[in-house]
């Protein structure tokens, strides 16, 4: 079996590198159906964190996965969504994404977006996951919520905070840490 | 002197060293993880980054067991080429860096999207928030992408990177590496890396490097020198290979298939 390949920090330097204009916009701003989903990551001092990159990835809004190409050239190609978004975090450690609300992908699954965080000063990737404030029934219901302690759930949870838009904070460490996941027991 | 004393951080090499040292000597006595650990205070601004609960261990469903879709219409082929961005010949040892995106399970990772940065041959970055008093150079960017093949094989034509000083403490330098941002073909496979080249001397000193604690998950970034690689009279080959987390789902479920 070929031996895994270890991770090393995104570093202080991706920034000419890996964000691109429409990384953000998934979905077009201002169309039907559109939200804005946005937070700040914040480190163990409670300060923003402006140089952390997130990605996001999601179902559509009917629940399908999706398989398109052209994440990377929204500004050249008909408007398709993708389901990737990629945010770089400003000075105030501030990231959004333009998308649309996932439906839910299967039984007991309430609608969630997928998020991987890099930073500097992360070593290794931290992965989560934003689930919607407004589907209370639903996340009463999901699996994975249902797993964690109630006390902490709350971080997992993007709550509307205005016509269209959520906000879901990232917090690395600390008062409301955000719930992070191990997928293979690897990381 | 073209710094002033003053301003650098007093805390030593020798200092980094011994924690470094600590570090590795206390997790020789648990299992070692693959991956960096995320708690590693020789690197300082791991301190106030890394979560202190546990994570949570989930089964990855829908969506995290597939990936992004990338194609032509993301990546022209030019861009696996750095050395052709400016009107002329960047400035140092031109390269070839090419190997293969496999699975845990060996499968290639074929189609999927690799990108890379670095600095210049004398260890700069364009970036705005580096200070480093080395030169740019006006034909080099640094930043490149890639698909895979059907194989899961890349190659990428570059300029050897130089290393850096930075601020980890006094006298601190990074190796030189070359940063690798790689997509699965499961959201839970996406990694983001550094290669860097043999007998680099500054290895074990790197509190970087360091935070993986399991020595021979470290020499697996290393890049080999190849000379079947190296092209005469042009360029020096290397080859590194990239293993991912185990795929647990492809698209050829039925499920998906009449929408992909």
């Amino acid at each position: 079996m070929p031996e895994l390949t270890p991770s090393q920090t995104i570093g202080p330097f991706f920034g000419f590198s890996l964000p691109y204009p429409t990384g953000p916009y998934i979905a077009p701003v201002g169309a039907p159906g559109t939200i804005r989903l946005h937070g700040t990551v914040i480190d163990g001092a409670g300060a923003p964190v402006p140089d952390a990159l997130v990605e996001t990835w999601q179902a559509d809004a009917d629940g399908r996965r999706i398989a398109v190409p052209g994440s990377l050239r929204r500004d050249v190609t008909p408007f398709e969504f993708t389901g990737f978004g990629r945010s770089a975090s400003d000075d105030d450690g501030h990231w959004f994404v333009s998308t649309v609300k996932p439906g839910p992908t299967g039984p007991r699954t309430a609608p969630f977006v997928a998020i991987v965080v890099f930073a500097r000063g992360l070593t290794t990737h931290l992965f989560t996951r934003c689930y919607f404030g407004d589907e209370e029934q639903a996340n009463a219901s999901d699996a994975v919520l249902g797993r964690i302690d109630a006390d902490r759930r709350s971080s997992l949870v993007a709550e509307k905070d205005g016509e269209r838009s959520y906000r879901f904070d990232i917090r690395l460490q600390g008062e409301g840490e955000t719930v992070f996941f191990d997928y293979d027991r690897t990381l | 002197m073209h710094v002033d004393p003053a301003s650098l951080p007093t805390l030593t090499q020798a200092g980094i060293s011994k924690e470094i040292a600590e570090q590795h000597r206390q997790a020789q006595e648990s299992a070692y993880p693959v991956h960096a650990l995320r708690d590693f205070p020789p690197y300082r601004s791991s301190i106030l980054r890394h979560p202190t609960h546990p994570l949570v261990r989930v089964d990855p469903e829908t969506v995290e067991l597939v990936a992004p879709a990338f194609g032509h219409t993301d990546v022209h082929g030019d861009e696996a080429d750095l050395t052709i961005q400016g009107s002329g010949e960047p400035i140092g040892e031109r390269i070839l860096v090419t190997g293969r995106v496999t699975d845990g399970d060996g499968r290639p990772v074929a189609g999927q999207l690799l990108e890379v940065w670095q600095a210049n041959a004398a260890g700069r970055y364009i970036h705005k928030r580096e200070q480093h008093p080395a030169p740019l150079d006006p034909n080099f960017v640094g930043t490149g992408r890639v698909l895979t093949d059907s194989d899961g094989r890349y190659s990428l034509r570059t300029i050897k990177p130089g290393p850096y000083p930075w601020k980890n403490h006094r006298n601190a330098w990074r190796p030189a590496h070359i940063h690798f941002s790689i997509f699965g073909s499961a959201f839970t496979q996406r990694l983001v890396t550094q290669m860097y080249f043999p007998g680099d001397p500054l290895f074990a000193l790197d509190p970087i490097y360091q935070s993986i604690v399991d020595p021979a998950a470290r020499d697996r970034l290393i890049a080999t020198y190849d000379h079947d690689v190296t092209e005469p009279e042009w360029e020096l080959g290397f080859r590194w290979d990239i293993v991912l987390t185990g795929a647990k789902s492809t698209w050829m479920e039925s499920e998906d298939t009449g929408h992909a």
